[in-house]
This record gives structure tokens, C-alpha cells and sequence, in this order.
């Protein structure tokens, strides 16, 4: 696959998946005016899929739609990061997946903005003013929980042990990189690194909340390897599609 | 969604109750200081509590689909338009607390099992056609009544719904759309539709309540302004709406009696299971504990993440006041 | 513990060059959070550039029963508005 088909899949994978996990709190959220603001951030994240999906199935060229990229894939085709394809298995683990995705989707956009690739550039310069708001508003609630009762920091500080191992997946890179990095597509992704650990380091410490330290790290999910939830993700999600193959919604 | 069993008390023709009623009559709104008599108020915290409920627990029954929509662009507008729903449900709450009732306590009624809510929101969504009809027939059958409530004599209740039905607008149709959709789609697809038009029908014409004949609370509401069209009156214009429009798509109205009369210009149709309608109310619908049960959980389960807000929040002021 | 976050009023400006206008309601921990619930709940079609937010029990006003002798003054006033004056048609705008 043209390295720009590959990374356009692990941008795109990572926020359809996110948006996904994100739009299942709607309805079930701890309070009414936080289950508008999630939903925000669920429907930027699919719209934000939409444009990778369109870039990745223009530079392919072989007819396929955005959504046949979200719907007719399979597990190991999926591209997207293991941080988002964990579970909601509370409101603490959701807040805290987000704000590490935000603490690295906001670098990368940043950088994206002064891409070589027009579209890429384009997308860029629309979504980072979203992205933007996304981390004020996780940052905010990470530090407040953190510093919060002694139940909410217990809360975090769990969702945050169990999350961490992950984040090294968001930046997880290997030759599709390297090559964007050479044609220019992909400017100062050196940065991105630093400043997730800039940005986390301050967060947490303000939250009162400490990083797990025995270096452990889990990746692949830019390789199409996954943890066993991401099969029951794709089996919800494209359980209708895949019914009707013919039909058109 | 409307008025369900509200009881209320005979008005005292006091002197204060007599200059109330004029300032109705005038078409004067009712601000939350003004003087009110207790049985308005208490018509309004419940009717305004219940049709709240109806917009949260409403979330359920569509927000089941949101993680199964079959595109990307259904999967946005669904959530948008569920999203709607909480919003709709928090202006309502809001336009309620003016009446001197928390949020809190409304939803612990609604938790409790005490409070009722438009009984509709107790049937299941089966398949993904159920989108389509609870947009295309609940969120139609919805805004019939919502629309005359924009005129309802209480100011906050009013300026509520007219922020409710301009962002309503777009629910009734993405529904159609869907519908749409499906019938200009495959055999199956059709048959989605008749299947999902089948099941939300008769259900449909039960949000506008009982029969005006049984209705216990209408005249008192009407004269109060609370209410502006008789349930009757609502279901008619329903009706007459609603089969061309499923004559368009190619679907039948599954009511045998259904036919048009040139006399009243209007649809006659069938008489509704009333049995079944207040069996629902009564909680025995299909998913009346499963909606229940999710509010429950959702409230529960989020009791850390606003306990712990408000610590953070109290940290502060001490920080501050001792600076 | 439990306590129900206070209630805030909110305030939106529509436009540049409009004034801030009141909206309705939401509940906040404290008045960033109601801010950013503000920017969520009541600015999802695009409604505003700005917005203000003021905790509920911090609004006064007066007593409804007062308003007929708050309000009654100026209504005889009519010279106040320019209809009042009568310019002949031949004198031009004014």
C-alpha cells in the first residue's frame, strides 16, 4: 500500500474508532451537559474520519468509499492505535483515553498544518481548531477529577495506570512515516513526541496524578494488531453493512 | 410529549385567581415570579418534568443504534439528533427549576419510578428502519404537539419549546430520509420499512393521549393556557399529515379502517388498543425496566464524576479565600 | 456528599456588533465549567461568538407585584418618542 494510503487508514482508523467508543456514552453520560459535550467530540471525530477516508480513497484510486474503508475492513486491516479500541469501562477510562489521544492529536495536527500535501494541510487547518477545544476541555476535567475528591483521584489515577501502556502507540512510527517525513507530507514529527510528554508531565502532575514507571508499552495497532476488544468494535459497527453487502443507507 | 394523567386540583376563585385567569385571557405570559395559583404550578412542574423525562429517556431507544448505523454520514446525524434530545431535555429541566424544583429531585422522581414519561419511549427499536420510523412518526407525532406549547401561558416554558421545535425541525425529516431511503432500496429494504411503519403506527397515535372524552386534566390546561388543542383535535391532524406521506413511500397504514371521508376532509381511521396504552403506563410495557434500569446506572455510576467536580470546585474557593 | 452543581444563566452574543442575550440556563460546577458547557449546550448550530455566564442566585430583580408602580411613570411620558411630534411633509427628513 502507498505509504500515503497507510498513514491517511492510521489517522483516520484512530479517529473513527475513538468516535465510536466516544458516541457510545450518548444517553448513559454522568450528567446531562456532559453528555452534549462528549457527543461534540464524537461527531467532530467522525467528521474528521470522513476527510482521511477521502483522501485515502482518492490517493488509493480504486473506487472505494469512506465507507467502505469503515465498514469493509477486517480487524487486521484496521490501522488505528490501541489507546482508542479500549473499553468504556467508565466514565474515568473514557476521559482518560481522550485526553491522551488529545495530548498527542493536537502536536500531530499542529504539525499536519504546514504539511506539503494540500488536502492533508486543508484537514489540518479544520480540524486542529477542534482539536484544539477537545484538549481544553479533557485537560480541564483531568486536573479537576485528579485534584478532586479522594474517590474521583482514585478513579483517574486507575484509568490512568491501565491507559498509559497505550499511548506509546499513538506515536508509534516506522517507515510510512519516514517516508511521508522525506516528501515532506509529514513536517516535524520529531516534535510530536516531545511535546506529549511535555503536555502529559504538566497535566498529571497539576491532577495530582502519577505516571506509571516500569516503561511499559504496548504498540501494533499501526500494523493491524489489536487487543481482543476490537473485534466485538467492528462486529457492532458493521454488523448492518455487512447484512445487506447491496443496500445503500 | 403532552400531559400524561395530570390531575388538578379545582381552582379557588379567589381574588388573586380571578385577576390570573384575566392576564391568561389577555394572552399575558407568566414569568417564574409572578403570583400563580398552586395547581398551575404544580400542572406545569409536572407536565414540563414529564415531557423532560420523555426527551432523556427518549435518548435510549435511539441511541441504541448510534454505534450501528450503517454509514458514516447516518452515524453523525444520529448522534447529533440524540444529542438534541439531551438538549432539549436540560432547557425543559431548566424552564421546570424556575417553578421551585431542582433538577435533582425531578430526576429522582424519574429514577424512583414515581415520575411518567411519554409512554412510547417503552417500545423497542428492532432494527435499523426503527430509525427511520420514530424520526418520520414519534419526532412527527411530537412536534404536532409541541408547536402549540411555543404559546403555552408560562414564559419559560414557552421560550423552552420554541428553542425545542426550531432545533426539532431537522429530526422529522432525517426519519422520512431514512425511511426514504429503504423503500427506494432493495426487497429487504422495503420490507425493513413496512415491518418498522407496522410496529411505530399505533404507538405513534397514542402520544397524543386518551380520547379527549377520557381525558381527565384537558379542560383546566386549556383554560390555563398550558394546553392549546385537544388530543383529539392533534391525532386528527396527525393522521391527515401522515398516510400521504407513507402513500409516497410505497408503504400501507397498517389500520384496516383507515379511509378518507370528502365530508370532514380528513382521514377516518381506527380506534387505538387503549388496553395496551395504559399497560404501558403503567410499566409494563416491552422495555420500561430496561429504561429504567439504563437511567439508573447512568446516574449511579456518574454519582463519582459530579461529587468530584464539586470538591475540586470547593478546593478552590478555600484556595482563594485563603490567599 | 452529593451537593447539585449550582445553576448558571447564560448569556450569548449572536453576532458581532450584537449584544449578549439571555439564552437559558445549565448547571455548572463553577463558572469555567459553565463556560465550557455553555460553548456545548448552546452553541451547537453556530449561535454565537461570545458568551457570558452569571450564577443564577446572583440575579436581582424586583418584585413582580411592583412592577405596575416601577413601570407606570414613563408611559405618560409620550413627548419622549418622535412620533409625538408632527413634521409637514414639506420640511423633508428629520
Amino acid at each position: 500500500m502507498e505509504p500515503l494510503v497507510t498513514f491517511c487508514l492510521r489517522m483516520g482508523d484512530t479517529t473513527l474508532i475513538l468516535g465510536q467508543q466516544t458516541a457510545a456514552w450518548c444517553g448513559h453520560a454522568p450528567v446531562l451537559e456532559e453528555d452534549i459535550a462528549f457527543a461534540n467530540m464524537g461527531l467532530d471525530l467522525i467528521g474528521q474520519t470522513q476527510l482521511w477516508y477521502e483522501i485515502a480513497a482518492q490517493t488509493e484510486g480504486k473506487g472505494r468509499t469512506p465507507d467502505d474503508l469503515a465498514f469493509f475492513r477486517t480487524e487486521r486491516q484496521f490501522l488505528n492505535a490501541q489507546l482508542v479500541e479500549r473499553p468504556n469501562t467508565d466514565f474515568a477510562h473514557a476521559l482518560m483515553r481522550q485526553y491522551l489521544f488529545d495530548a498527542w492529536h493536537l502536536p500531530m495536527q499542529e504539525a499536519l498544518c504546514d504539511s506539503g500535501h494540500e488536502a492533508i494541510r486543508d484537514l489540518a487547518q479544520k480540524s486542529v481548531k477542534e482539536v484544539r477545544y477537545h484538549i481544553d476541555r479533557s485537560r480541564d476535567l483531568i486536573v479537576r477529577l485528579g485534584d478532586g475528591s479522594d474517590e474521583s483521584r482514585a478513579k483517574m489515577q486507575a484509568a490512568l495506570d491501565a491507559l498509559w501502556p497505550y499511548a506509546a502507540d499513538l506515536m508509534a512510527t516506522d517507515e510510512v512515516e519516514a517516508a511521508l517525513a522525506d516528501q515532506g507530507v509529514l513536517p516535524g514529527l520529531d516534535r510530536v513526541r516531545r511535546a506529549f510528554d511535555a503536555e502529559t508531565a504538566a497535566t498529571l502532575d497539576r491532577a495530582t496524578l502519577t505516571i506509571p514507571e516500569n516503561g511499559h508499552a504496548r504498540t501494533g495497532g499501526r500494523t493491524g494488531i489489536h487487543t481482543e476488544t476490537m473485534g466485538y468494535i467492528l462486529a457492532e459497527m458493521q454488523s448492518v453493512p455487512r447484512t445487506f453487502p447491496d443496500a445503500r443507507w | 410529549m403532552y400531559a400524561q394523567l395530570v390531575e388538578t386540583g379545582a381552582a379557588e376563585a379567589s381574588e388573586k385567581d380571578r385577576e390570573f385567569q384575566e392576564k391568561i385571557d389577555r394572552g399575558v405570559r407568566i414569568e417564574a415570579n409572578d403570583w400563580m395559583p398552586e395547581g398551575y404550578r404544580k400542572t406545569l412542574i409536572r407536565q414540563i418534568s414529564q415531557h423532560a423525562h420523555s426527551e432523556i429517556v427518549g435518548q435510549l431507544p435511539e441511541g441504541n443504534w448510534i454505534t450501528r448505523a450503517p454509514s458514516l454520514q447516518r452515524k453523525a446525524i444520529l448522534l447529533a439528533k440524540v444529542q438534541d434530545e439531551a438538549g432539549h431535555g436540560l432547557y425543559l429541566y431548566c424552564a421546570a427549576e424556575t417553578l421551585g424544583i431542582s433538577r435533582d429531585e425531578m430526576t429522582a422522581q424519574l429514577l424512583s419510578g414515581k415520575a411518567k414519561y411519554s409512554s412510547i419511549f417503552n417500545y423497542p427499536t428492532l432494527t435499523w428502519a426503527d430509525m427511520g420510523a420514530v424520526g418520520w412518526l414519534v419526532d412527527g407525532a411530537a412536534i404536532m404537539n409541541q408547536v402549540p406549547l411555543q404559546r403555552c401561558s408560562y414564559g419559560p416554558y414557552s421560550r423552552a419549546m420554541i428553542r425545542v421545535c426550531k432545533e426539532e425541525s431537522f429530526h422529522q425529516r432525517q426519519g422520512f430520509d431514512i425511511m426514504r431511503q429503504l423503500c427506494e432500496g432493495t426487497e429487504e429494504q422495503k420490507a425493513m420499512a413496512q415491518d418498522a411503519l407496522n410496529r411505530w403506527w399505533w404507538p405513534s397515535l397514542m402520544m397524543f393521549g386518551p380520547s379527549d372524552k377520557d381525558s381527565v386534566h384537558s379542560e383546566q390546561s386549556m383554560r390555563w393556557g398550558i394546553k392549546q388543542n385537544t388530543n383529539d383535535e392533534l391525532r386528527q391532524k396527525f393522521v391527515d399529515q401522515t398516510v400521504p406521506q407513507a402513500e409516497w413511500l410505497g408503504l400501507t397504514v397498517p389500520d384496516p379502517d383507515l379511509k378518507w371521508n370528502e365530508e370532514t376532509g380528513g382521514y377516518d381511521f381506527g380506534e387505538p388498543d387503549w388496553s395496551e396504552f395504559f399497560e404501558v403506563i403503567k410499566g409494563n410495557g416491552p422495555c420500561n425496566r430496561d429504561r429504567l434500569a439504563a437511567r439508573n446506572k447512568a446516574w449511579d455510576d456518574g454519582a463519582w464524576f459530579r461529587d468530584g467536580l464539586t470538591a475540586h470546585a470547593e478546593k478552590q474557593i478555600q484556595h482563594i479565600a485563603a490567599e | 456528599m452529593s451537593k447539585e452543581w449550582p445553576l448558571w444563566e447564560i448569556f450569548i452574543r449572536g453576532q458581532h456588533g450584537l449584544s449578549h442575550r439571555h439564552v437559558g440556563s445549565l448547571h455548572a460546577p463553577d463558572s469555567e465549567m459553565a463556560l465550557k458547557n455553555a460553548r456545548d449546550v448552546y452553541t451547537r448550530r453556530n449561535e454565537g461568538v461570545s458568551i457570558w455566564v452569571v450564577e443564577s442566585n446572583k440575579i436581582a430583580a424586583f418584585d413582580p407585584d411592583t412592577a405596575e408602580h416601577n413601570f407606570a411613570a414613563p408611559k405618560s411620558k409620550v413627548y419622549r418618542h418622535p412620533t409625538f411630534f408632527e413634521i409637514p411633509d414639506d420640511v423633508g427628513a428629520m
